[in-house]
This record gives C-alpha cells, sequence and structure tokens, in this order.
C-alpha cells in the first residue's frame, strides 16, 4: 500500500494544500493535526497500557479534559499543601470519602495532576463494585484505577506509584447529609498495613466541598437491595428531576494533602500487628477530621 | 514421554524434544495419529482416560513426563463430557501410572492462567500462590483447577519426582488454532458493551521453549508464563482491523447459540467471563526461577499472529494509517509519511 503511486501523489497534493491554508490564508493545523494524530494511534491501537488497564495517553488527552471545566469553573478547587507529595517514589494518599458519587476522587486525581510540578497521576483504589458496572469498569481501568485489595496496592507502591486511598468506602460517601465532615470507621486499617509492608509514606488528604455535591436526604433501601447497590440516594433533585438531577450541585471545594506519615521507622513485622496498624489508622483519621474541620470554617458558606 | 501430541503444540515439543542431543528418545502418547510431524519422536496410541497409558508408560519407561492433554476447549475434545473426562480422568490415569512407574523423575504438566479465572474481584496481577475457590468456577476453570489439585496431591505422594507445573497465558501465533484465535478472525466481532478486557498472550514458538526449559532442566515449582506487556481487547481488535458489535453479554445463551450453530466460535463460561473482565498475571517468578525469558511481547504475539492471519479487514490499519497522512497534510502542509 505504502508503495501505490495514488496515496503517494494524493499526500504532496494534501501537503500542497497544506501549505497554501497556512501561507496564504494563516490557518494553522497543528492543534488538529495533533488530535487527527492521537486518533490515528487510537484506531490503529497503537497505544500502551500498564498491567493495572491505565492508559496514560486517553487519560491526559480526553478524560481529564472533561473533568477539568467542572474541576476549574463549577467547583472552583483550591489545592493546599501539594508540596507534600513527593516528586517520586512510592506514597499512599489517604482521603474522606463524601458526595454519593465519588466525584471527590476524579478530583483528587485532577487535582494533583494538574498542580503538581511533576503532573503526577494519583492511582486509585475502588471497591468491588467498580469492576462489576460495565463502562465504569473500563473507564476507571483506563484513567489508573485498580481494584482496592491488598495484592494490588502492594504491586503498585511497589512500583513506586501515587496510590489514593478512600478508607471509608460506601460508609462516607453513601452517608447521609446530616452526617457530613463526620468520618466514618476507616475499614480494617488495610491500607496501613500495604503502607508498612512497602516502606510508602500516608499523606493524609482533606476535601472540603463534596459533602455538598448531591446532598443525600433519603436512601431507597429496598430499591437499593433490588438492584444490588450499597445504597440508592434520593437527593433534592434526584431522581424527582430524571437526569437534570445528576448535575451535581456547584459548591466551593478545597483539597489539602497534609504532611506525610513516616512508615519506614517501624520494626519488621510491624504490618502484622494490629496494635501498630490501628495506632496509625487513628492518627492518620484524627488528622483529616481536625484538618477538615479548620478548612470547613476557613471556606465559610458552601455555595460562595 | 510427550503425552497429548495429536494437537498442535504438542506435536511441535515433540519434535523439538527429540532434536535434542541430551535425550535419547521420545515417546508421543495420544488418542488419534497427529496432524502435524512430530519429529523423530515415535508415535504410540494410547487412550489417556484408561489404563493404557499405564501400560504404555511400563514399556517405555520415561525419566520424564510431559502432559499436555488439557483440552480448553470443548470442540477439540467434542463436547463438555469428553472433555472433562480427557481433563480429569485422563491426569488421574496418567498420575497414577506415574506413581506406580519406578523410572519417572520429572513431570511437566502444562496448565493455564484459568486457573484463576476473572472477575470483579480479581486482582490486576495474579502471583502463583493466589488460586483461591473464591469465584464461580465452571467448565474449562473447573477443569484446570481440578487437574492442579491432583498434580499437587502426586508430589505430596511422590517427593522424589521434581514435578514443574507452568500456567500459560493464552497461545496465539501465526500456526496455532484455538477458541481464542477463531475469536479474533471473526469478520465482525462480538464485545461485552462496555468491557474492554486486558489480557496476556504467549507466542507459540515461546510456549513451546518454556516447555522445553521445563522439561530439559531441573526447575521443580509452578510458573505463570506471559509475554511481556498488556493489550485490551479494543486495541487487539483494531490492531487486527476487525470492527466490532458491542452485545450486552457473550453468554446468553442467544447469543452464544448463534455463535455456535453458525460454526464461527465455542464460547464456553470460562472464555464469555475472560472476555468481560480480563486477566493477569504476574511472571517474576518466571524471571528469577524458571529463568525464562520470552522473546515475544504480548503485543509482538498479537502482530504476529495478526500478519498471518487477519489480512484485509473491514478497518485495515493500513487504510486508516493513509486516511490520516493525508489528513495531516492538509493540516500541516508536510508529507508526514514516515514521520
Amino acid at each position: 500500500m505504502a508503495d501505490s503511486p495514488l496515496p503517494g501523489l494524493l499526500d504532496r497534493v494534501a501537503a500542497a494544500a497544506g501549505r497554501a491554508l497556512r501561507d496564504h490564508l494563516g490557518v494553522d493545523g497543528e492543534q488538529i493535526d495533533k488530535l487527527v494524530a492521537f486518533a490515528g494511534r487510537r484506531l490503529t491501537g497503537e497505544f500502551e497500557v500498564d498491567p493495572f488497564g491505565f492508559d496514560p495517553e486517553l487519560t491526559e488527552t480526553v478524560l481529564l479534559p472533561i473533568l477539568r471545566p467542572f474541576y476549574r469553573h463549577w467547583f472552583r478547587v483550591e489545592v493546599r499543601g501539594i508540596e507534600h507529595v513527593p516528586d517520586s517514589g512510592a506514597a499512599l494518599v489517604a482521603a474522606n470519602h463524601s458526595g454519593t458519587l465519588p466525584v471527590d476522587s476524579l478530583m483528587t486525581q485532577l487535582a494533583v495532576h494538574d498542580t503538581h510540578p511533576k503532573a503526577r497521576h494519583l492511582r486509585a483504589l475502588g471497591a468491588t463494585l467498580v469492576f462489576q458496572l460495565p463502562f465504569v469498569s473500563d473507564l476507571a481501568r483506563r484513567s489508573g484505577t485498580t481494584l482496592a485489595c491488598n495484592e494490588d496496592v502492594e504491586a503498585l507502591l511497589g512500583n513506586g506509584e501515587l496510590v489514593g486511598v478512600w478508607p471509608e468506602g460506601f460508609k462516607g460517601v453513601g452517608k447521609p447529609f446530616s452526617q457530613r465532615y463526620k468520618l466514618q470507621r476507616f475499614g480494617r486499617g488495610g491500607f496501613v498495613s500495604a503502607a508498612l509492608r512497602t516502606k510508602a509514606p500516608i499523606i493524609p488528604c482533606s476535601i472540603v466541598g463534596a459533602e455538598e455535591i448531591y446532598p443525600m436526604i433519603g436512601n431507597a433501601e429496598s430499591l437499593a437491595r433490588l438492584l444490588g447497590l450499597p445504597y440508592f440516594p434520593l437527593t433534592p433533585t434526584f431522581p424527582w428531576l430524571g437526569p437534570l438531577g445528576l448535575v451535581p450541585l456547584p459548591s466551593k471545594w478545597i483539597i489539602e494533602f497534609g504532611e506525610p506519615i513516616r512508615t519506614d521507622d517501624y520494626p519488621p513485622g510491624a504490618a502484622d500487628d494490629p496494635m501498630v496498624v490501628f495506632e496509625l489508622t487513628d492518627q492518620v483519621r484524627d488528622t483529616i477530621q481536625a484538618t477538615l474541620t479548620e478548612l470547613l470554617e476557613l471556606r465559610g458558606p458552601a455555595f460562595g | 514421554m510427550v503425552v497429548g501430541v495429536a494437537r498442535h503444540l504438542g506435536a511441535r515439543l515433540a519434535a523439538r524434544l527429540a532434536a535434542e542431543p541430551g535425550i535419547d528418545r521420545v515417546v508421543g502418547v495420544d488418542l488419534v495419529e497427529p496432524a502435524e510431524s512430530i519429529g523423530a519422536a515415535e508415535f504410540v496410541r494410547a487412550d489417556i482416560r484408561t489404563s493404557d497409558v499405564g501400560r504404555v508408560m511400563d514399556r517405555a519407561a520415561p525419566d520424564t513426563v510431559v502432559h499436555m492433554n488439557i483440552l480448553a476447549t470443548r470442540a477439540d475434545a467434542g463436547g463438555r463430557t469428553p472433555q472433562k473426562e480427557i481433563n480429569v480422568i485422563g491426569t488421574m490415569q496418567l498420575l497414577a501410572a506415574c506413581q506406580r512407574s519406578a523410572s519417572v523423575r520429572k513431570v511437566v504438566v502444562k496448565s493455564s492462567t484459568t486457573v484463576y479465572g476473572s472477575g470483579p474481584q480479581a486482582p490486576a496481577l495474579f502471583a502463583e500462590d493466589m488460586v483461591s475457590g473464591a469465584y464461580t468456577r465452571r467448565g474449562y476453570e473447573k477443569d484446570a483447577g481440578e487437574v492442579e489439585a491432583y498434580v499437587r496431591g502426586f508430589s505430596r505422594r511422590r517427593p522424589d519426582v521434581g514435578v514443574t507445573i507452568l500456567r500459560f497465558a493464552n497461545v496465539l501465533g501465526p500456526d496455532i488454532r484455538t477458541g481464542l484465535t477463531e475469536y479474533f478472525v471473526l469478520p465482525v466481532v462480538p464485545v461485552v458493551l462496555g468491557r474492554d478486557p486486558r489480557f496476556q498472550l504467549v507466542h507459540e514458538q515461546d510456549c513451546v521453549d518454556a516447555l522445553r526449559v521445563a522439561t530439559v532442566e531441573h526447575r521443580p515449582g509452578i510458573f505463570n508464563v506471559a509475554g511481556d506487556g498488556f493489550l485490551v481487547l479494543s486495541q487487539a481488535l483494531r490492531r487486527a482491523g476487525r470492527p466490532i458489535v458491542p452485545l450486552p453479554t457473550l453468554g446468553s445463551p442467544f447469543v452464544g447459540g448463534i455463535l455456535r450453530r453458525t460454526g464461527v466460535v465455542d464460547m464456553d463460561s470460562a472464555m464469555v467471563r475472560f472476555l468481560t473482565y480480563g486477566r493477569g498475571v504476574d511472571t517474576t517468578r518466571m524471571r528469577t526461577q524458571l529463568k525464562f525469558d520470552p522473546v515475544y511481547s504480548t503485543v509482538a504475539t498479537f502482530d504476529a499472529f495478526a500478519g498471518a492471519r487477519t489480512r484485509g479487514g473491514l478497518l485495515d490499519r493500513d487504510r486508516i494509517r493513509a486516511v490520516e497522512h493525508t489528513l495531516r497534510g492538509v493540516l500541516t502542509g508536510e508529507d508526514t509519511r514516515g514521520r
């Protein structure tokens, strides 16, 4: 195909047309050219995913740009303490979880990528439910999320990745609006033992603003059970307004990364010592709770 | 002694071993005559599901037995019932014969990463010690797990025999025919809506080489064998130039029935789950302990296969590239070919 004369001729004509466009009409196709090259690579399968299914090119070219308007203009995210996130090497970011839908993990991923000097990717950990749903599971893997299980966390930290965990899980994201900014139980502390085993520092991360995006005023439990979901949210707008109810409320967000908690000065075997694990878990939890209270005061009204 | 030489990989391994200078004699066993040449190896007809195999073993007195008679696709066996008989009863008979034999020093089993299953709760990378019975298992997944359980039982009873289990990712290449190869050459490929499973591949040449290493060297243990890197299904199908039809599920009797009846591809539940959730295995041990480095990466394996089998698909890559070059020519005013 490359040797046949017709496409060669076509290409020369195309190049001439392009030169004419650029030189005489001042049309610069550089940006569109990049997109066409990208589309060409996607259509011919010229891209790479890592063992966890992470597709950096797709994430940077498509997924993050879709989220960016929400991040900048809708939630007006303010990021503090990004200098606590190391430039290289493993670290575990542990954050509070809220908002009915896990929009906070997406925004944190974008916050790290856009404000960190090395534009690091935060590799989020997701619940099993994420990987049971079609489309969601696919997008999650593409954007670097993997299953929250010890094997995967340790493998990622072992590779020197920056990993994000929301230890409250469904208890946090699906809690009623009246419980906002009250941290729930932190699972079984599996993330702490993974950090201890790989000697990765834990960075407490406090997110203010996500609580108000879909205020959950009720939970249709029987419907949730029927659909096999952990909860079925009722908000002031959902499901009453149909798809419109899915539009998040424009609350003001602050994401603060706290001082890293070191895990490399514990004796070997600490990861299997429940006392050490519980103490560290509590330390992370208390730090986040205290920062949340401070940030709430600093932010003022939610929709201001 | 190589059991299961009627099919492609078995025949190639038998021929390869027979040409090896350090090996005096290679006996190839199967129920049917090999379709391909097995080189200097001798063919012995025996039914692995009966005690025939024990008699062959008494006569041949092999020091090494390579078990490759585990069938992944029911079509190869002529249905699910014979498939299970061959896999499970066949393995039991073969191991019984090995246990009795005074000559056997080493057993090599060609297993598969299917033993890990696939599902939403699976870790991204399975290491060798992560086999769990937590997932629902049916069909070939169950067979693969049971076969390994019998092999482990055997190695407990005969600790003097070195046992190597190689768990291969899906084997692909220009010559081999499996359920997956036939799936990839469909003119229009059905996929699960909203799913893009990732997977690893082994080139057929690497598969034979890994089995050779396990047979010739002494490397007891369990090893995952897969090429470097990953592919996702949509990416693979684009590399093969195949258009897709997304379906809500591949597991419904309706879809499965149409595919089977029209003779295109026979998908069992294990393959459906694989094409929904994908799978990944950790190959560290393959490098450090088996000391085996595959020549072909996952992508190179797929391209070798695609180059031989999937020319001229509807969305041929060359055509897309030609369109891309022309378009970029207009945009930049430069001939982008070769850039």
